[in-house]
């Protein structure tokens, strides 16, 4: 039990961030995919760049994570047809119901129960791609 | 104490969700919130029939902590550390959405036009969201991640798959938005 206490904390915090910035709103994608604020921008932006300078940081510094180990990113296979397919899709549906896995689960803490059938859909929808898995382009 | 209780400007929340990431990386794990629709998959018994669901859910646990936590925090921040007031949208966004039909823009996180009762008991209200889910979980597993696995760490760690997916993910928003939106509403 004592292990996940941290993730729990972490978990807290992410959802108090994606809150407190706005990201969890549907009407804040909607504005993104219109170009009209850099807010949405301006959040993805500063998180990457704050990410690459950690990363950075955290490799000059030879950081080890609490298990000792080197702290490492786990490298994405190689590709570019399921990458382009699949993120499409993605955008398609994250444009659509304004919501991506993360902030699904966040709006539910909100008390916007209705969420609840997006992220039923979602789990649907990764059980069909599990199922369609060996027929699909890679 | 008004700074928590006013929404974080960009580049207060930005950082801060870095800071997550590096977090569950320091822990020895990843930040990829999309994985946890797969083993919630796993943990309903799809592994018997298909072999992509077929592993040791119990060592991604973690991360399903990680997701009861973001919903405590999501009710924390919303019930506790936030004033009620509108999303302080573009004039531009908020006359696009009212010409679409949508009304009180910007007066909470999600159009009752999509998320209310009333929506949701309506043929097309419904079909929004579990199409839209649909696409969602289906595009994130096919893509090998959303919007944190590949546009936040696959990005801040360089690499090229994360960068072609988030071309995709604005790809498909873009046409969503504004190809299908004038059809849809």
């Amino acid at each position: 039990m004592g292990k996940y206490i941290k993730f729990f904390l972490v978990g807290i915090f992410f959802g108090i961030v994606l809150v407190k910035s706005e990201a969890v709103s549907w009407y804040r994608i909607f504005e993104m995919f219109k170009f009209q604020s850099f807010h949405m921008y301006g959040i993805i932006g500063t998180a990457v760049i704050t990410g690459i300078i950690l990363l950075a940081f955290s490799k000059m510094k030879k950081i080890k994570t609490i298990k000792g180990s080197t702290l490492r990113v786990p490298l994405k296979e190689r590709g570019f047809t399921n990458y382009i397919l699949g993120g499409t899709i993605f955008g398609l549906g994250w444009a659509l119901c304004g919501a991506c896995p993360g902030p699904m689960y966040i709006l539910f803490g909100t008390g916007a129960f209705s969420i609840l059938i997006v992220i039923a859909a979602a789990l649907l929808g990764t059980y069909v791609y599990g199922l369609l898995r060996d027929k699909l382009p890679h | 104490m008004e700074y928590i209780l006013k929404p974080w400007p960009w580049f207060v929340s930005g950082p801060l969700i870095a800071l997550v990431m590096f977090l569950l990386l320091y822990f020895g794990r990843t930040f990829g919130m999309s994985s946890n629709l797969r083993t919630l998959c796993a943990i309903g018994g799809a592994g018997k029939r298909t072999e992509f669901f077929n592993f040791d859910w119990k060592s991604q646990r973690w991360n399903l902590v990680v997701v009861l936590g973001a919903i405590v925090g999501g009710f924390i921040a919303h019930y506790w550390l936030s004033n009620p007031i509108n999303i302080d949208l573009s004039e531009a966004t908020v006359n696009d959405l009212t010409a679409l039909g949508f009304q009180n823009v910007g007066e909470s996180l999600l159009p009752p036009e999509l998320f209310s009762w009333d929506a949701v008991f309506s043929i097309k209200g419904i079909l929004i969201l579990i199409v839209g889910g649909f696409l969602v979980g289906f595009g994130t597993r096919y893509a090998g991640g959303c919007t944190s696995g590949h546009a936040i760490t696959g990005l801040s760690s360089l690499q090229v798959p994360s960068l072609i997916a988030v071309i995709g993910f604005f790809l498909g928003g873009l046409i969503m938005i504004h190809l299908f939106y004038p059809i849809l509403f």
